[in-house]
């Protein structure tokens, strides 16, 4: 390399070097807390190692990039004359080259390869048949919650004939609604059983979000959209809307209490 | 002999003379980029504005402000801010500042302005088409401002505008009045910016001056170009919808709107549509209009290197050869937005792998940036450090496919530090950079410098947090986070945000002083005060009417010619012929 001689380094060059390299030492420290609500479900294990690959592969990327923007600033920030060779398109290539293979490596390979099971595994897999299904209709505000009961069958629905007084439109000359069991704004589910909730909405656009389950879904008008999952710790938990809804999107909160068998079954 | 009569005529039309066809309705590319940018900086100030509110009631959930009570009777009756109005705040927000401050100060300012100078042309190919542009934006403007006005309310259902939300005019009070003015704000916004992209198209290809062949063109013409086309290939689709959506809310049409519908005690006479069309549709405009935006910003930073190492860019070819793929992959991944929207989760996995093949050309580009220093001698003027801030958003762009993000803080953070990032950065650097040629002033070196740094550090204090509060399941466009237990303990950190918000906020008062007092007493800037190769610098600051004297100036070399050992200056411009 030119020699390009060296003058003082102006006080600018020093702080955005220190700037750069405090930068990443902030972001790791504020990384290292603890941010994730605690888990409580088996596939958000999944999700859960998936996101911490991210962290750290992205986090080593971000401070590898800043670490080094401020080496270079540091660097060449005193520098009079510029002391470079004129690269060739050879050497931009080979250097281009390096990104690629790093972000095919960090994000094309093993993202698919750890994101994909995880995403089959939610969305591929039919949901094993001693599931308790539960089913969930969104309304401004509100969840609405029906189980099938006894005779694990769940009465007949007409969204045309929903009132103010029924939300689901439900058939009463049908006995399988004899035994329906409808809550508002509370889910009960055993521990470690499988739970297949069946989610509609009846106005506008919603989101099942359930923050310590790693599960989110959102609530479509006119579809019916049916997911599983195996909650597997006991307490209750929280259920908030995710897509905004109207007035009362911040405060639609539901609860989802998971219960040892015993205690499910009384 | 054609070209000659050209020339004739373009010598004999003179400056327009009066005040009104000189300044207002000017169809000089100068005044009306500056107008542009004028306009973009006042609904910068509102959309900034805007924030502030919304970061006071997040910050201190439903607290008494009496004074806010006084200029803002209904939304803030009794001085504690209303629920509706701060859905309004919200939608609005990301409204003004995606559509109608970036775009208009990033494409239709800069773009405006400097797509001739660069190009070395006298002045855009349609030069009527362009003040036709500009003056369909002023409207669209004013509509987007006045819906705050009508009964309801500006819109509330986001910037996304999802119906049912937005169709039905009962579920929520915005989605009166005020979605049908953002309606049509938005379907002029879209039209005027055809008008505007359809001649940069045209004037890039077609009215660049002798010599001056694709490959020598600078980036900023390069991104400008590819932004435009992408625009202009995906920006439709969203007019299309915009009319479908006017003809659910007043024709009752049922577009995206399926049976059973139950609003107000009664069930909705519509059938038949999805809301998940709109969202199609929205979204196919949606990611593209990212790298509409992103791609300029990267070219202006990427212009802006060179001049300040004294070197030439690392990897010019291969950057421009990204720039393109970028362009085709960003048509290819608008679902990813849509993971979890009830859309089939097998077109979910496609997105996801065409979203992550992104990150590859990105950083490519990300590492041209940071190799372009290496061996450079820095100038840390301010131009330049707004230019080194904009590198920062690009490592984290990459962290995505996730169901648990979906919706939440990490969301609003990650576009902020892209979008506003890069975005913000670089137009505050293109700001520092080209101002001397836009008004023959230079602007304020010691003003420059605080804007930078605070700009800087409380940017990444807003920002960086917003992630990890994300991380945290908070999700966004709650009014408050005090219904839930496990938001409790973000509060603190939203204070945080707060605070660092309001310092964002003010150091851009710097700024404001800053272009004001650099117009009244600002030092008179040369033809070339950076000592820069493009076109633009070879002609007086500013350049007259026409950009050039006589004779169209003849480009002879690339647009990086910094510290060539034959020269004898550190620079070669580009219309300096080649050595013998």
């Amino acid at each position: 390399m030119v020699d390009g001689g060296k003058g003082k380094r102006p006080l600018q060059a020093v702080l955005l070097a220190i700037a750069m390299w405090l930068i990443p030492v902030g972001i790791v420290m504020m990384g290292m807390r603890k941010w994730f609500p605690p888990l409580a479900s088996e596939h958000g294990e999944g999700i859960d190692f998936m996101m911490n690959y991210l962290l750290l592969t992205i986090g080593a990327l971000l401070v590898v990039g800043h670490a080094a923007l401020g080496y270079f600033i540091w660097r060449f920030g005193n520098q009079i004359r510029p002391s470079f060779r004129m690269a060739s398109s050879k050497t931009e290539r080979r250097w281009s080259v390096i990104p690629v293979v790093l972000m095919a490596v960090i994000a094309e390979g093993w993202i698919l390869v750890l994101g994909l099971p995880v995403w089959a595994k939610i969305y591929a897999e039919q949901a094993p048949l001693e599931a308790l299904t539960v089913e969930v209709t969104a309304e401004q505000s509100a969840w609405n919650v029906r189980y099938p009961g006894a005779d694990g069958r769940f009465g007949r629905i007409d969204p045309m004939q929903v009132t103010l007084n029924d939300a689901w439109g439900v058939d009463r000359s049908d006995p399988a609604s004899e035994d329906d069991l409808i809550l508002l704004n509370e889910i009960a589910v055993p521990v470690n059983r499988p739970v297949l909730i069946r989610l509609r909405s009846k106005d506008v656009l919603h989101s099942f979000f359930l923050p310590h389950f790693r599960v989110k879904q959102d609530a479509v008008p006119g579809m019916t959209i049916e997911f599983w999952f195996i909650p597997n710790k006991l307490g209750t938990y929280e259920l908030a809307c995710a897509e905004l809804c109207g007035l009362g999107h911040y405060e639609m909160r539901g609860l989802f209490l998971v219960l040892s068998d015993e205690d499910y079954a009384a | 002999m054609e070209a000659a009569t050209l020339e004739t005529v373009q010598e004999t039309h003179h400056a327009p003379t009066g005040f009104i066809r000189r300044y207002v309705f000017s169809t000089d590319h100068k005044v009306i980029g500056i107008q542009y940018i004028l306009t973009g900086m006042f609904m910068g100030v509102i959309g900034g504005l805007l924030a502030m509110l919304i970061r006071l009631q997040l910050a201190f959930p439903e607290a008494s402000h009496p004074l806010l009570a006084k200029l803002f009777p209904d939304g803030m009756a009794g001085g504690v801010m209303k629920p509706e109005f701060y859905l309004s705040l919200i939608t609005m927000h990301g409204t003004i500042m995606v559509f109608f401050v970036i775009s208009l100060v990033l494409i239709g300012g800069f773009g405006n302005y400097l797509i001739p100078l660069l190009t070395g042309a006298r002045d855009m190919a349609y030069p009527f088409l362009n003040m036709l542009s500009y003056w369909t934006i002023v409207p669209a403007c004013l509509i987007m401002l006045a819906s705050f006005l009508v009964e309801g309310g500006a819109a509330a259902s986001g910037w996304t505008a999802y119906p049912p939300l937005s169709a039905v005019q009962t579920a929520v009070p915005g989605s009166a009045w005020g979605q049908t003015l953002w309606i049509l704000g938005m379907a002029l916004f879209i039209v005027s910016f055809t008008m505007g992209g359809l001649n940069y198209v045209v004037t890039i290809l077609n009215n660049r001056t002798n010599g001056l062949s694709m490959f020598r063109l600078p980036l900023t013409i390069w991104t400008l170009l590819v932004g435009s086309i992408v625009g202009l290939l995906s920006f439709p689709p969203l007019t299309a919808a915009a009319i479908l959506l006017l003809f659910d809310r007043h024709f009752g049409t049922s577009f995206f709107l399926p049976a059973g519908l139950f609003f107000g005690n009664t069930v909705l006479p519509n059938a038949g549509g999805t809301p998940l069309l709109w969202q199609h549709l929205f979204w196919f405009l949606g990611h593209p209009e990212v790298y509409v935006l992103l791609l300029p910003a990267l070219g202006v930073i990427l212009d802006i290197l060179p001049v300040f190492t004294r070197k030439p860019l690392f990897g010019y070819r291969i950057t421009v050869y990204c720039l393109l793929l970028i362009a085709v992959l960003s048509m290819i991944v608008w679902g990813h937005h849509m993971y979890v929207s009830g859309m089939s989760p097998y077109i979910g996995e496609f997105f996801a792998i065409g979203t992550l093949s992104i990150t590859l050309p990105s950083a490519v580009i990300g590492m041209n940036m940071i190799a372009s220093l290496w061996g450079g001698s820095l100038r840390l003027m301010t131009p330049m450090l707004f230019g080194t801030g904009g590198f920062g958003g690009i490592f984290l762009g990459n962290a995505t496919t996730d169901i648990q993000l979906h919706d939440t803080y990490f969301v609003v953070g990650h576009f902020h530090f892209m979008i506003g990032g890069v975005t913000l950065f670089a137009i505050f650097a293109g700001l520092y950079y080209w101002f001397p040629k836009m008004f023959g002033k230079m602007l304020h070196e010691g003003l420059g410098k605080p804007h930078f740094w605070l700009t800087l550090i409380s940017f990444y204090c807003i920002f960086l947090t917003q992630h990890f509060v994300g991380f945290g399941g908070v999700p966004r466009r709650y009014y408050a986070f005090n219904r839930f237990e496990y938001m409790e303990p973000y509060s603190e950190w939203n204070i945080f945000i707060t605070m660092a918000a309001f310092t964002l906020g003010a150091a851009q008062l710097i700024l404001l002083a800053n272009v004001l007092w650099s117009l009244w007493k600002g030092r008179k800037a040369p033809e070339n005060p950076w000592n820069a190769t493009t076109l633009e610098w070879a002609t007086p600051s500013p350049p007259p009417h026409g950009n050039w004297g006589a004779a169209l100036p003849e480009v002879h070399r690339w647009p990086y010619d910094y510290s060539v050992p034959e020269a004898a200056d550190d620079f070669m411009p580009q219309t300096a012929p080649e050595a013998r």
